[in-house]
Order: structure tokens, then sequence, then C-alpha cells
């Protein structure tokens, strides 16, 4: 076992790759100019190729133009500008609708109400019990009215992937804009601008092993996008700002490093944890699609056991992950994507979720799985509710 | 490494005594209900000459908090009267165990409230409830604080989810600000029930939903 055990929560942060950090160094200690325009100092003139260097090389990976893609400071701010910044853009023209999927994580389904606090109408779209958004009900809530549509590409708590392509078509069929949440996807599963018509995308670097701290969002040319932070006019005055370039420099870095063989790696160790769980604990439950899944995310519900008492005892034995149970939330609250699948509060409160990432090992999810099998036999010796 | 408890929160969650059941219990409280978040029970033998608690096991479906003051609790209330035990507060139990993060109480007062429902049970069953109080909207309001709204996992009084309450000729009626076919309707209308039809001039408990937001 590491020092600090085993991480296992990579969902929600990633340990930053030192060679990310190599990366970056320059841009603080030798090139830490701001980005000048080419009429400015030489220091500041590296520094914008730096930037640029950086944007070209995510833009690629991507599948888009260089001047497609906005840095920000990551996933929170990328969903705000792209959902308040078409929004208000199509204000005047009477488009007032927003259709958002009731399991998007906290940066959508915030500002999406935040909007309709505003004064613009807001739908969300149910999906089913696997989380997956029928393209029907999707075709079926969109209105004449309907400005944005938001759907991400996976969900970051069950690893449910959304069928971009058919979604997106409709979205492009009817004519309303696309914006997608691919905090959780990207470089993990396919996604290219030059094949999928969708016209947002929200990009972060901290679930790559990158920084924290900075994020993209892609915009599709002509995409109407008032901006919503003023300010200077970086980003071709569509962020206002001083640029961050050694986090924009980490993230390509970040993105760069991220090799199939290694999502293959971190598959293989989460169909370990889940097939390893559903055979050898009794009374378990996997949240979310079997086959349309995140490669490295495995959810599942230990009935008659309380969530944040199984994180507690796999805390005390070196190993972190997290659950959906309300106990474990800062707002008591139960994960609203399990309510949101149709779940109730009891598959919400014994809910674990394991992801994965590049400094985990097969020993690893062996290790957890051994674990959590003693665990929760021991939680279910003193539940009320277990069969014994 | 630095955990979200106390030493002795951790020490009881780890090793929590008088964890079972009891086999005919004197007295059993449930309290919490598994649709909405955590649920702890509390059995109790009772000797009747001297009207002290013999033995005391509890169960707990809940987070570590909630085990820990289940755990503590029963350490507290074994040997002690039942009108000791029936004083022993969540403050107490609290303070037992080091402090508990404030956000914690509603989880760890299931504890102390099944034990309180537990030695009621048994006062109960033994013609012992000498003091009937009449139901009005305040004994309503009251109980109906133990039952927990699984949207919030909060109960269902502080989240404003009763719209209101009245009772006339031994008929409580409750008003719930849910539509019917909310997936939640049906095990909070069970659990309303069961927590008044047990009052003593209760002969009927009607819940009704409304459209919701």
């Amino acid at each position: 076992m590491q020092e600090k055990g085993v991480y296992l929560d990579n969902s929600a942060c990633t340990r930053l790759d030192e060679r990310v950090l190599e990366a970056m160094k320059p841009y603080f200690f030798e090139t830490y100019a701001v980005a000048t325009s080419e009429f400015g100092y030489s220091m500041g003139i590296e520094a914008k190729e730096g930037l640029e260097k950086a944007r070209e090389n995510l833009a690629k990976k991507l599948g888009a133009e260089p001047g497609e893609l906005i840095f920000t400071s990551g996933a929170t701010e990328s969903s705000n500008m792209a959902l308040k910044g078409v929004a208000l853009a199509l204000k005047s023209k009477k488009k007032r609708h927003i259709l958002v999927s009731r399991i998007e994580d906290f940066p959508v389904l915030n500002t999406a109400k935040a909007l309709e606090k505003q004064g613009f109408e807001l739908t969300f779209l149910d999906v089913d019990s696997k989380g997956r958004l029928e393209p029907e009900t999707l075709r079926k809530a969109i209105r004449e009215e309907t400005a944005l549509v938001s759907v991400q590409q996976a969900n970051q708590e069950i690893g449910t992937v959304q069928e971009l392509s058919v979604l997106s078509e409709i979205c492009e069929e009817k004519g309303v804009l696309l914006h997608t949440d691919a905090t959780h996807s990207f470089t993990r599963l396919p996604l290219d601008m030059g094949k999928l018509p969708v016209d947002l995308v929200t990009l972060a670097a901290h679930t790559l092993h990158g920084p924290r701290g900075i994020g993209g969002l892609f915009v599709r040319e002509e995409t109407p996008l008032q901006k919503f932070m003023d300010g200077g006019f970086q980003e071709k005055n569509r962020r206002a700002g001083v640029e961050n370039i050694p986090g924009a420099v980490g993230f390509a870095k970040a993105v760069e490093l991220v090799k199939p063989e290694e999502t293959r790696r971190l598959k293989d160790m989460q169909d370990r944890v889940i097939a390893r769980t559903l055979a050898e604990i009794p009374d378990v439950s996997l949240n979310g699609c079997k086959n349309a899944r995140l490669p490295q995310n495995a959810n599942l519900s230990f009935h008659y056991v309380e969530g944040e008492s199984i994180t507690l005892h796999l805390d005390m034995r070196g190993f972190s992950v997290s659950t959906g149970s309300a106990c474990f939330s800062r707002s008591l609250q139960a994960s609203h994507v399990l309510l949101g699948i149709g779940g109730d509060h009891e598959r919400a409160h014994g809910s674990v979720r394991f992801s994965f990432g590049r400094f985990n090992q097969m020993e690893d999810a062996e290790a957890v799985v051994d674990n959590i099998k003693e665990v929760v036999c021991r939680l279910r010796e003193i539940s009320p509710l277990s069969k014994k | 490494m630095k955990f979200p408890y106390s030493e002795k929160v951790l020490e009881h969650f780890r090793h929590p005594r008088n964890v079972g059941k009891i086999k005919d219990p004197d007295g059993k409280g449930v309290e919490g209900s598994p649709a909405c978040g955590d649920m702890v029970a509390v059995y109790l033998k009772v000797d009747p000459e001297s009207q002290t608690i013999k033995d005391v096991k509890f169960e707990s479906y809940g987070c570590a908090s909630n085990i820990a003051t289940g755990s503590v609790i029963t350490e507290l209330a074994k040997g002690k009267s039942l009108k000791a035990a029936k004083q022993i507060t969540w403050k107490q139990a609290s303070e037992e165990l080091g402090g508990l993060p404030p956000i914690k109480a509603h989880c760890s007062v299931l504890a102390v409230e099944g034990l309180r429902s537990a030695i009621r049970d048994y006062e109960e069953r033994h013609g012992l409830v000498t003091e009937k109080e009449p139901t009005s909207s305040d004994v309503v309001k009251r109980r109906l604080k133990h039952v927990m709204n699984p949207l919030t996992g909060l109960d269902i009084i502080r989240t404003d989810l009763v719209l209101k309450s009245s009772i006339e000729d031994g008929v409580v009626r409750v008003v719930v600000d849910l539509p019917l076919d909310h997936q939640f309707a049906k095990a909070i209308k069970e659990e309303i029930v069961e927590k008044l039809e047990a009052l003593w001039d209760v002969e009927r408990v009607e819940v009704v939903f409304t459209e919701g937001k």
C-alpha cells in the first residue's frame, strides 16, 4: 500500500502527474509574463506562444479549431459560461426555454436553476433506470422557444454514457443548440467535434491528472454566446481575466499523457470490482449501465447498510471512496442522480462509488473488494434490515 | 490520518456495544425508516420489580454518528431505572462521545429517540402511562418530526412538506405537499400513519396529497 493508502475517488479529483508539473514549471519561473499581443515584449510573446500551443493541442484532440476553445477556471465556469452565455444571447429572440437532463452535475443543474429564477423556463429531462436519456424524450421536449439543451456525455456518479450521436442529431434537426459536459469522459471516450454536431463542450483538467483551476469550453464557431464575466479582452473578448498559462500548458500535457492502454487498464479494474462485488457479496446492485459506462467508474449499492459507515470503515483501512448517501454530503441531501434514476433513498443510502485513475493498480481493486466484503458483512450484522 | 469524528466516536463506531436483537423484548422502539434514511431499533428487558433496565440492545441502519450514539446510549441506559433512562438526552450522549458534528445531530438523535420509544412501548404495554395527553396539533407536529422527507433526509415538518393537519373526533387529517403519484408518497403515508395511529385517542389517520409544486 502507498503511503497515503489507496485513493479510489478519481472522479472527484486526481493526483497531478509529475510530468504535468514539469511542463508547467517554466511558465511559473521563466516565462511568467501575461500573454501579450504580437507587439508586446518577448517574454509575453513567448508566454502567448505557450498558451496557443496548448490550445492547439487540446483543440486537435477534440477535432476542433483552436479558435473554438476558450480556457476557463474549470468545469464549473465552463458550464456557467455555456448556459448563461447562450441564454442571455438568445433572450431577445424569445428563446427562453432550457432543457437539462435530471442527472447533470451541479454546475449545469444549478446554473439552469439560476436561469429559471431569472425568468427562463426550465424543463428537466427524465432518464431511465440506468440513467439513459431516451432520444424520444428529448425530441418531445424540444419546443419552438427552446434555446439550449444540456446533456452530459457521461455521468459523474454512475458513469452512464449518453448516446450523444443520436441526441445531437435531434438537436441539429430541430435547430436547437446542444451543450455537453464532458468533464468525466474527455479522453476516456471518443469525442470528435468534426463528427458530432455539438455546439458547446465543458472540459476540465482535474479529472485527468492535470491541475485544478483550469478547464475549457469548446464553442462552435458562430454559436451565440454573450460574455458573462466582465473585465479585460482576453480569449478573443470571450473570457475576461489574466490567462492561466501554466494551467493551460498543464491541461494540454495531461491530455497528451492519456493513452488508450491506460484507459483499458482502468476498465479492467472497474470490471474486476463490479464482477467480484456482485459475485461475492449478496444483495448488491450495480448503479448505472453495464455496458454504456465510463471505463473508470464502478458504483454499487449495498443493501441494508449506510454509505457513510462503509466509507468511514474503508477510510480507517486506508481506502478513499465516496457515497451518494445523504449522511456523507455537505448538504445532507441524498444523491440527485440516484434519486433521478428512480432509485429510492435506500438505493442512495448504501451506494459507493469507486473511481479509478493512473496511479491505481489491479491489486488496489482486489484489496478494496476484500475489505468492503468484510465491512459490509460487519455492518449488516448490526443492521435491523438484513436477513440474518 | 484525519477522520471526521472524535476518537471516542470512532471507537464506538468500530466496536459498538450492545448490538443485536433481544428475543421477546419487554419493550421495542424503532425510529426512522429505510425509505427515508437512517433507522434505529432498540430492544429492552426490564426488571418489573425495580423498574430498571436489565438489558438493552440496538441495531442500526445508519451512519457513523448513528451507530456510535446507539452504542453509547445503550451503555448509559443499562442498569438505570426507566425514569432515569428516559431523561438521557442527545446532548449527554454527544458529550459522552466527545462531541458530535452539529450537522449530524439528526442522525444521532434517532438513537436517543429509539431508546425513549422503547421505554414508552414498555410503559404502554404495561399500563404505566398515567397522564394521557389529548392529541392536539402540537402533538401531531411533534410526532411528525420523526417522519423523514426522503428528498432531503430531513424531517417533513422542518422541510415544510406538511401543509396542515387537523384533529376531529379521533380522526387526524394530514395534508402533504406532494403529488399522489410521487415516488415517495406511499412511504411517507405509511410512516405518517404509523406514527399517529398509536396515539391513544386517535381512531383513524387520513393522509391527503396535494398536486405539489
